[in-house]
């Protein structure tokens, strides 16, 4: 984007925000909310179209109606704004419109603490589809992962019609940095396809990799139907047909197929290293601090970053099968990441680091990691 | 009748619905108005009346409970093309979970017209009264009759700033009134009232729709009928890159730290903390160090304490959490007690407190300075940075001064008393 060295103090939301617009996002939309409000600011600056809802449904009801018009709309919440979408985003996701929603947790149960960062809403999101559907859902671990994840998020959105969720957190979007944006590679804006035949338009009829080709609603060839409810191909209400509920089916198996060629994540990882630790999001930075710091101990560790986090990409589990020990660290209470690759159940060799209220220190880290390396 | 916009053949409601008609008016007013069937969209949501999607030739979108006016609302906006015809279908109990969207559709004044079933129950879930429901109405959970008044969605919708609103009983030919009502600009509702066949007649039997009406204080009449503003999507097309055009840090100055600095800075609301510590964050990134900074303080920005978190560091910085500080900057009471426990628990911290305030017991090496007597309040921030800067000399004192120069907030500062370090 710059060809040289450009130094600027900055945060995340803004790298979002113009990485968005330029990947081709026409609206935001949204209602305010502590810790998301750098990206509602930014994007009543930057967004071509800009929109404040009077609440987080209608935020995501006139998202829908941009995106069923051919526009391609944007959101950034928490989760109290975030808990009165879901309802909307499981109309979004049954419809198959496209949609980017930024999710910057906070410190919850329910209003909880708004300037204390989290990794609490994982789960919520494995779950969030009535039905155990998959969300595509990414976490940024870095600045430059604001740039390229945010476009290419943009592009899995369009390209597959389904809403995806962004995941950060207060911390990731809040705090400023000194960041050289020249190492930010330009975002091709996204050019996206519309059905172009001439023959009648099936809205709902699965074409490559699982999508359903696009049509606007207004448009002046074919007759568009959309629904939430379950229906057929043409987009007609049923009562769980054959073909209906396939058509339901579908909706999870097109993101599962199509995460594979959308697949982020950051290995480091030494061929000696029988132990691993796996992170996303804020914490992954703690990770990275703490393995350099266990390294120049002698002691021998690798480390994945997850950044595809859902549906959770098969390689993460080729790779944590080759280590004896498997370190997980997330900031919530329960440890939500170690529960959708593992389970609930105690494993000997799986163990969770996390913490409630305040952000995971690499000294934490080292500390439970050098009870077994 | 011939229908233009409908399927031939039987519509899906339950004999004597006024549903029914309701479709059938549609089509005779969309006739009069001449639209083609693809510049119509139907937008349906959960209730007997959502059912009726299927039988339109036009465009159609069926959504959530209470929500097609919402929804409708993001299209308008996303089409933004007035010659395109929006409806939203609603009953009175999506109106009831949805009044919200109504209200703000009206007073964006957004281009589609919203057709109110209002057959006074929910008709789908088994005859439960909705907010709709006339006092004395019977239901099936409500035997007595209703106990309160209903809304008057007219009332509201005018309020709210509709360009049309109009209530009409659901019998016989009103087309012309959807006719008026579809070519209005801007926000338009007409409240269709219905009797349900299934639950409304049984609960009251020998009850007629006229009366009902008449005895709720509901008048059939056009409410509003104006020429407005309509709302019309703003897009534009050279909004500024927030990056490119972001103030770019030269380094013209050179930092000898080794190790990297955590630095809190601890003061009160309005004494700018925050933009002391931004400004010596940039100053540390022109003197080639990397930076983080990170704002505290309470939900009431205007009061109580408000604290920043500075790491520089000549090394990339990873984690940006608070890990114990190595300099601890107080200024205000409001500071002291925001820090007290990184006060406490600081062993090999240096702290800068003003020679006002009792810290509490630390092992940490204290020096006490007369920040709050030498600058106004308004300056203690920058003029304690600078004073730690003066000390610490972790980056070149003219970086900074140069950096709050460069900055507009330099002309309200004291330059006279800031750089006196005696």
């Amino acid at each position: 984007m710059i060809d040289e060295k450009k130094i600027v103090f900055t945060d995340n939301s803004k790298i979002v925000i113009e990485a968005l617009v330029e990947a081709g996002a026409d609206v935001f939309i949204g209602y305010p909310i502590t810790p998301a409000n750098l990206l509602y600011h930014y994007a009543s600056k930057r967004f071509p179209v800009f929109m404040a809802a009077p609440d987080e449904i209608t935020t995501l009801q006139w998202m829908t109606g941009f995106s069923a018009s051919g526009k391609i709309p944007v959101t950034a919440t928490s989760f109290p704004g975030f808990a009165l979408m879901v309802e909307s985003i499981n109309m979004a996701y049954m419809m198959e419109l496209p949609m980017v929603i930024i999710l910057v947790q906070r410190l919850g149960p329910a209003t909880g603490t708004a300037t204390t960062g989290a990794q609490g809403d994982l789960l919520l999101l494995n779950g969030m589809i009535s039905g155990g559907m998959s969300v595509a859902t990414f976490n940024y671990s870095n600045e430059i992962d604001c740039w390229e994840l945010s476009a290419k998020a943009l592009e899995f959105a369009v390209k597959h019609r389904t809403p995806v969720i962004l995941l950060t957190s207060k911390e990731e979007m809040m705090t400023k940095k000194s960041v050289n944006v020249s190492q930010l590679e330009p975002i091709k804006k996204f050019e996206r396809e519309f059905y172009s035949s001439a023959e009648k338009y099936i809205p709902y009829k699965p074409e490559k990799n699982l999508v359903p080709a696009f049509l606007p609603l207004g448009n002046e060839e074919h007759q568009v139907r959309i629904t939430a409810s379950t229906h057929n191909m043409r987009g007609i209400i049923q009562n769980s047909t054959v073909e209906a509920i396939n058509n339901s089916k579908r909706l999870h198996f097109k993101n599962l197929r199509n995460i594979s060629e959308y697949t982020f994540y950051e290995l480091d990882e030494d061929e000696n290293a029988d132990t691993i630790i796996l992170s996303y999001g804020i914490t992954s930075q703690a990770v990275k601090e703490a393995v350099l710091s266990l390294r120049n101990d002698a002691k021998i560790i690798s480390y994945l970053i997850a950044k595809t986090i859902l549906p959770v990409p098969q390689i993460y589990f080729d790779i944590l099968s080759k280590y004896k020990n498997i370190f997980i660290a997330e900031e919530n209470l329960t440890g939500q990441y170690k529960q959708i690759l593992f389970g609930n159940k105690s494993e000997n060799n799986i163990f969770s680091i996390t913490d409630f209220g305040k952000m995971i220190s690499p000294s934490a880290i080292i500390k439970e990691v050098e009870k077994y390396v | 009748m011939y229908r233009k916009y409908l399927e031939d053949g039987e519509l899906p409601f339950c004999k004597g619905c006024g549903h029914s008609l309701v479709a059938n008016n549609i089509d005779l007013a969309l006739q009069k108005n001449n639209y083609s069937i693809l510049d119509v969209i139907i937008v349906t949501d959960i209730g007997c009346h959502g059912i009726i999607d299927k039988s339109f030739k036009t465009h159609t979108i069926h959504g959530l409970h209470g929500r097609s006016v919402a929804l409708a609302s993001g299209i308008s906006a996303g089409i933004n093309n007035p010659n395109k015809k929006i409806i939203a279908l609603v009953g009175d109990g999506g109106a009831t979970i949805g009044m919200q969207h109504i209200i703000d559709a009206a007073h964006h004044n957004f281009n589609i017209t919203v057709i109110v079933h209002n057959n006074m129950l929910y008709g789908m879930t088994g005859g439960q009264p909705s907010e709709f429901t006339p006092y004395g109405f019977k239901t099936t959970t409500t035997p007595e009759g209703m106990k309160r008044i209903g809304y008057d969605i007219c009332q509201i919708a005018m309020t709210a700033g509709a360009s049309f609103v109009s209530r009409v009983f659901g019998t016989g030919d009103f087309s012309d009134l959807l006719s008026k009502a579809f070519s209005t600009k801007g926000f338009s509702l007409v409240e269709v009232m219905e009797i349900c066949p299934s639950y409304g007649v049984k609960a009251n039997p020998g009850m007629k729709l006229k009366n009902i009406v008449e005895e709720a204080g509901l008048e059939v009449k056009t409410f509003v009928d104006k020429e407005t503003d309509y709302f019309k999507t703003d897009v534009r097309t050279n909004t500024k890159r927030l990056l490119l055009d972001e103030e770019k840090i030269t380094i013209n100055y050179n930092s000898e730290i080794k190790q990297p600095v955590n630095i809190l800075l601890s003061g009160s609301a309005g004494e700018g903390v925050q933009s002391a510590a931004e400004l010596f964050a940039k100053a540390a990134v022109s003197s080639g160090l990397t930076v983080s900074k990170k704002g505290s303080y309470p939900v009431t920005v205007g009061v109580g304490f408000s604290s920043a978190d500075i790491i520089i560091s000549p090394n990339q910085i990873l984690f940006t959490g608070t890990k114990e500080p190595n300099v601890i900057i107080i200024t205000s009471q409001d500071g002291l007690e925001f820090s007290a426990s990184s006060i406490k628990n600081s062993n090999n911290a240096i702290i800068f407190c003003d020679s006002s305030l009792s810290l509490p017991e630390t092992n940490a090496k204290v020096i006490k300075c007369d920040f709050r007597n030498k600058v106004s309040s308004k300056n203690v921030s920058f003029y304690a940075l600078l004073y730690y800067l003066n000390f610490s000399k972790v980056f070149p004192m003219e970086a900074f001064i140069e950096t709050i120069k460069n900055d507009k907030l330099s002309s309200r500062l004291d330059w006279d008393k800031l750089l006196n370090f005696s």
